[in-house]
């Protein structure tokens, strides 16, 4: 479905993403995991156009979408869940889900969507009314992806959605993760806590200062001890 | 001072507050969205009572049609001013972009100057507007009212775009986080037109009416009815738009009250009304119905 060939991203003079390549292939869950300013976030960035590729092709069903305007890709399928949740906390709980599903006009459709969503988070729908702003942290990640999933993508991208979180919301969010995926949505997850995201995984890549420096899937990285070592804290 | 003195100014506030709040909405929306107080927008309101000047001496078009001419061009010149003098510095440092209002301010003026020439222009007024209503024993010029219901239809098309329609939602989302508004496929410069526009097109209807109500038109005046209709936004908390409507009726009120009841210092109205802002400024520097502000990063 995404597919990323020796990505470059430049910040100024540093080199942030030193040509990354990567697959997400049709109806799975990938992650990528890494430490802190490995460049994940720039990644999901730059596959969003919120960042320009210096260098590289980013490639949607054999389309090339590489620094198209960012409101033309979740045009085409793709929802950013961005790190810090960002919600719009002058907006009610509603307007959030609205604002989620701006590109679409199929009224019933939206609504239909806003139940179901609702029916995935029920304390949102207790709280459709309330500004974004006065949610938990754990309400308004909630949130952050439901909006994400109004837009009704075909792949849905997660930056580091448990950070922060209590660890029973981080189990809720990760199920969750599982639920939205057996609906037939691509999950593209970005994680530092590894050992979640590698438990749900089919696959996945480890990003060391901008290279993806070892992958597999879930299991055997799981059991690697270079990332035992690294990550997981073993 | 009798009632029927009190009753009297209470319109005039009224109307006259009216008008800074059909003036104030363009500084507040524009502020909410870009972090920019538009100083062009006295020059704004400036330009709409000229069109409908012409409209009606040249085209001859009738005085209805030539309003909403005007209206309609004045909304295009707000669009053109931010395609051309903001929209090329929108990564640049907040200070260029506020230079470059001053600097389109200064343009609208001069070339009003130029092209309409410098001497004053009789405003043209249908007939209907000079009729004076007598309700006991106040008196009240049509337009006084004009103002108030004409302002008052237009600030309920307002709230109703703002906080109704998808454009309107759009428009509050830009305005706390322009990126996350574009992963949701907000399209930032055509929400940021359309805010120009409505900012642009009440600036007109309130040059209008403050053409029908001050019958003088001249290149400058859209100067003090600018800053005024800004300290309106600043006394409502800039940002805000149900702050800025507060904030203009309040000091029409304000204003034509100070000169009724101290007459002898009624030269002195306009320092009056910069006093105020100053008093906001150091006492409640996020006005009446604004948030503390936080700094964007
Ligand atoms: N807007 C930016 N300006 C300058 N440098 C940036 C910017 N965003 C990220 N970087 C740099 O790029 C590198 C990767 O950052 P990021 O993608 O946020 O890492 P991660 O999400 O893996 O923690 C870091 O060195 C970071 O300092
Ligand atoms: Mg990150």
């Amino acid at each position: 479905m995404l597919k990323i060939e020796n990505l470059h991203v430049y910040f100024g003079g540093i080199h942030a993403l030193k040509g990354i390549n990567f697959d997400v292939p049709e109806g799975k869950i990938i992650t990528l995991i890494g430490a802190n300013g490995a460049g994940k976030s720039t990644t999901l960035r730059t596959i969003c156009s919120l960042v320009k590729a210096r260098n590289g092709k980013i490639k949607l069903k054999d389309e090339e979408i590489t620094n198209i305007a960012p409101e033309l890709i979740v045009k085409r399928g793709v929802a950013l869940i961005p790190e810090g949740r960002k919600i719009f906390p002058n907006l009610t709980v509603r307007e959030n889900l609205e604002i989620g599903a701006f590109i679409r006009s199929d009224r019933e459709g939206i609504t239909k969507d806003r139940e179901w969503v609702c029916e995935l988070f029920p304390r949102l729908k207790e709280r459709l009314w309330q500004k974004g702003g006065t949610l938990s942290g754990g309400e308004q990640q909630m949130l952050a992806v439901a909006r994400g999933l109004m837009s009704r993508p075909k792949l849905l991208m997660l930056d580091e959605p448990s950070l922060g979180l209590a660890p029973l919301l981080v189990k809720e969010i990760f199920e969750i993760i599982q639920r939205i995926h057996e609906e037939g949505i691509t999950v593209l997850l970005v994680e530092q806590n590894a050992f979640a995201a590698l438990k749900i995984a089919d696959y996945a890549y480890v990003l060391e200062t901008g290279r993806v420096v070892l992958q597999g899937t879930g299991q055997e990285l799981l059991g690697n001890d270079q990332v035992k070592k690294a990550y997981l804290g073993e | 001072m009798s009632l029927n003195l009190i009753l009297q100014n209470l319109a005039n506030g009224l109307s006259l507050g009216s008008l800074y709040a059909l003036i104030s909405i363009g500084y507040t929306m524009v502020y909410g969205i870009l972090r920019l107080i538009n100083f062009a927008h006295g020059e704004i309101f400036m330009l709409a009572p000229y069109f409908l000047y012409y409209g009606v001496l040249i085209f001859h078009l009738p005085w209805w049609a030539s309003f909403l001419v005007a209206i309609l061009l004045t909304a295009v010149t707000g669009i053109v001013s931010e395609r051309v003098a903001y929209r090329p510095l929108r990564e640049a440092p907040r200070i260029s972009v506020l230079i470059s209002a001053i600097g389109v301010s200064y343009f609208l003026q001069n070339l009003a100057i130029v092209v309409f020439s410098g001497i004053p222009k009789s405003f043209h007024r249908p007939n209907f507007f000079k009729t004076i209503f007598q309700f006991g024993e106040i008196r009240i010029q049509s337009t006084l009212i004009a103002s108030v219901i004409v302002s008052t239809i237009f600030l309920i098309i307002l709230i109703y775009i703002i906080y109704k329609t998808k454009t309107g939602l759009a428009m509050r989302s830009i305005s706390v986080d322009i990126e996350t508004s574009r992963l949701m496929g907000v399209n930032v410069n055509r929400t940021i037109s359309f805010t120009f526009a409505i900012g642009s097109a009440l600036a007109a209807v309130g040059g209008i009416l403050w053409g029908l109500r001050f019958p003088q038109i001249y290149p400058l005046m859209g100067m003090m009815p600018g800053l005024k209709a800004f300290i309106a936004a600043v006394v409502g908390g800039i940002g805000n738009v149900p702050g800025a409507m507060l904030g203009g009726f309040l000091l029409g009120m304000v204003e034509i009250l100070y000169v009724a009841f101290l007459p002898a210092l009624s030269g002195y109205r306009d320092a009056f009304v910069f006093s105020i802002l100053i008093l906001i400024l150091l006492f409640r520097p996020e006005g009446i119905l604004g948030k503390k502000v936080q700094e964007k990063v």
